[in-house]
């Protein structure tokens, strides 16, 4: 317990607008997996992979002497092929069954990246340095590095992009209606098979910009998967699916909380808190629903 | 068939017993083989009869393992400077001592368990479907996560168990945590065979199949679902126990709370027998493990990915696994009855 934050209250600003800002890059996952969720009825437990895979390819880009912002780019281009090799290797097996077969199978495809991805780039926390400035706000008591906002505005760009494509591209339209009704769609002559693999890989491409940012911004580590997939499953459930601007302003609350715990709790207590509080929000919505004599399904 | 039972139950024993005597090099095998089949057994009363497919029992296994060790410990030394001391000893557990420690431990690792899960139970097993799946995986990771930062279990640099006191010969270890797990796999086989055979295993599968119109029958799904995880709990917190004092290190994320390993291996296991029988996770177990052992020294690194292809490759093409496999091949076995011109015509149709 670290009372620090309440005896020096510019630090609460501090705190603010970097889970805010963190908390944007967040919802752009959360936005990813609510994509998928709703059209295949998937849970992605390997959401998470994607984003650090996301990372790695900028990280590398940044190794190779290219500029690391240029990831935004190239990681999405890339991690959209891999989203649709992964959906015609495993993804379209598991799309009817179950849902404990694909959250069972996408966490076998969690351990496989996250142990590839060990062998292949090594066990070292790494960032991308992309050299931006810091913003000084407050009398340079409230530090904002310039990263962090271009991220967030990227974030706001590729989501907003995104929305509008679903809106008026064929594709988008194709999506829209194999979400509402599968069978009737493909009835009406739209592709679903086509559709599914387009929908995992535009959720792998928003989780290569997202991880582009997070390399950028953060750090990343093969292992560090599962709790982006927990953080963007719990901004799902809090803001319910198909429900754009509720993912937004959940995404923003988790970073704040985060932000804060870490101020409070510790920081080795920081991914534990979020654990702990997805667990929290299912109880309580929980004994809410069972007033009314129902359960979350 | 029930004398065959009886033999066959008769033959696994004599074998258990006898085991450590004829496979000496294997000792140390042999217990994890019976603490994995305990987890896949306690697994297969959630996943398999209860549809609730849990990542959380990993919870008590983890929990009992941090308790066996800590009363072990705590009972005759300070705990902070236990583990502050980390691998080099200053305090020496007695014979006395730590037999009398590891008794009380057990106890503690099977009951402290037991009533968390009644709580969390109450709280969580309201969830269904996939939110019960995500909440318990959460919780797992976060008992993990929670654990490595608390500094008088060891926090982050784990927690040495204490050391097996000097009696006997070298083989004393060995057999001791043998003979040990394998006690609890009889207690556990035991247990779990005769919930099965009472009214509770068809509650258990009424709310499986229907937990709705279960309750509309005027079962309280609550109670029984409850009650079903707190026997889960008791004997994964068991488990656990022995297992700390068998691996004789506790690590926070990598041995108690282990979600990438043991708390997958205990649903693989379970749906690699094949979920909803008694014998699946027996057979998953032992199948798992002996691969697991057998190949894992060829993998040299690798087994992780092998792992992962692994559950990919069972979950999508045996999710009935090897006990649904042979139901469906000889259904007649299963007490299943077969109308032979029903089923050749079901053959033409294909």
């Amino acid at each position: 317990m670290d009372l620090l934050i309440f005896q020096v209250p510019i630090l609460m600003v501090q705190a603010s607008l970097d889970g805010i800002l963190l908390g944007i890059l967040f919802a752009l996952i959360a936005y990813g997996m609510a994509l998928q969720w709703g059209v295949m009825n998937i849970i992605n437990i390997a959401q998470g992979d994607l984003v650090i895979l996301g990372g790695y390819i900028t990280y590398f880009m940044y190794l190779s002497g290219i500029h690391p912002a240029l990831g935004v780019i190239v990681a999405p281009a890339i991690m959209y092929f891999v989203g649709v090799g992964l959906y015609k290797l495993v993804i379209n097996k598991v799309v009817d069954r179950d849902l404990f077969i694909s959250i069972l199978a996408t966490f076998g495809i969690s351990i496989l990246f996250m142990q590839l991805m060990n062998f292949a780039f090594g066990a070292d926390v790494v960032l991308a340095n992309s050299e931006f400035e810091t913003t000084m706000l407050f009398n340079n008591s409230v530090t904002l590095p310039n990263s962090k906002i271009f991220a967030a505005i990227i974030s706001i760009i590729f989501a907003i992009g995104l929305v509008v494509y679903m809106k008026k591209s064929k594709l988008g339209r194709a999506i829209r209606a194999t979400a509402q009704n599968a069978r009737a769609a493909k009835i009406l002559g739209v592709d679903t098979e086509k559709v599914y693999a387009a929908t995992f890989g535009i959720n792998a491409a928003l989780c290569g910009v997202a991880g582009a940012l997070v390399a950028i911004t953060f750090t990343i580590h093969p292992y560090m998967g599962l709790p982006y997939t927990i953080r963007s499953f719990m901004i799902v459930i809090i803001a319910g699916l198909g429900n754009l601007p509720g993912v937004a302003i959940s995404g923003m609350g988790l970073g704040v909380f985060e932000e804060f715990a870490d101020y409070i709790l510790g920081t080795e207590f920081r991914i534990g808190s979020v654990f702990m509080l997805l667990v929290l929000i299912l109880v309580y919505r929980r004994f809410k629903l069972s007033k009314k004599r129902e359960y979350l399904k | 068939m029930k004398n065959n039972n009886i033999i066959l139950y008769a033959a696994i024993l004599i074998f258990g017993v006898l085991a450590p005597f004829v496979l000496p090099a294997f000792k140390v095998q042999l217990s994890i083989l019976c603490i994995l089949i305990v987890l896949a057994l306690t697994w297969n009363i959630q996943g398999g009869e209860m549809g609730y497919n849990t990542f959380g029992n990993i919870l008590f296994y983890g929990l009992g393992m941090y308790l066996c060790a800590s009363v072990q410990v705590g009972m005759f030394f300070p705990l902070a400077e236990w583990t502050e001391s980390g691998g080099e000893k200053t305090f020496v557990h007695t014979p006395s001592q730590f037999f009398q420690g590891m008794a009380y431990g057990l106890i503690i690792a099977a009951i402290v368990p037991t009533i968390v899960a009644g709580l969390i139970g109450y709280a969580i097993l309201g969830l269904r479907g996939h939110y019960f799946a995500i909440c318990t995986l959460g919780l797992g990771v976060a008992a993990g996560e929670i654990s490595g930062g608390i500094e008088i279990i060891g926090a982050g640099q784990g927690f040495t168990t204490p050391p097996f006191p000097e009696v006997g010969d070298l083989e004393a270890r060995g057999e001791f945590f043998y003979f040990l797990s394998f006690l609890v796999l009889v207690l556990t086989f035991i247990a779990v065979k005769s919930i099965y055979s009472t009214r509770f295993k068809l509650i258990l599968n009424a709310i499986r199949d229907n937990e709705d119109k279960a309750e509309a029958m005027g079962i309280q799904t609550m109670k029984y679902k409850i009650i079903g995880w707190m026997i889960s709990a008791f004997f994964c917190g068991l488990a656990g126990g022995i297992m700390g004092g068998l691996v004789g290190y506790i690590d926070s994320t990598d041995v108690a709370f282990d979600g990438r390993e043991m708390g997958v291996f205990m649903v693989l296991m379970a749906i690699l027998g094949g979920k909803g029988t008694l014998w699946g996770p027996v057979i998953g177990a032992t199948i798992f493990h002996i691969f697991k052992e057998g190949f894992w020294t060829f993998f040299l690194g690798w087994q992780y990915v092998a792992l992962g292809v692994l559950i990919v490759v069972i979950v999508i093409y045996f999710p009935e696994g090897i006990m649904g496999w042979l139901r469906e091949k000889y259904p007649e076995k299963f007490g299943e009855v077969v109308d032979e011109a029903d089923r050749k015509a079901q053959v033409e149709l294909k």
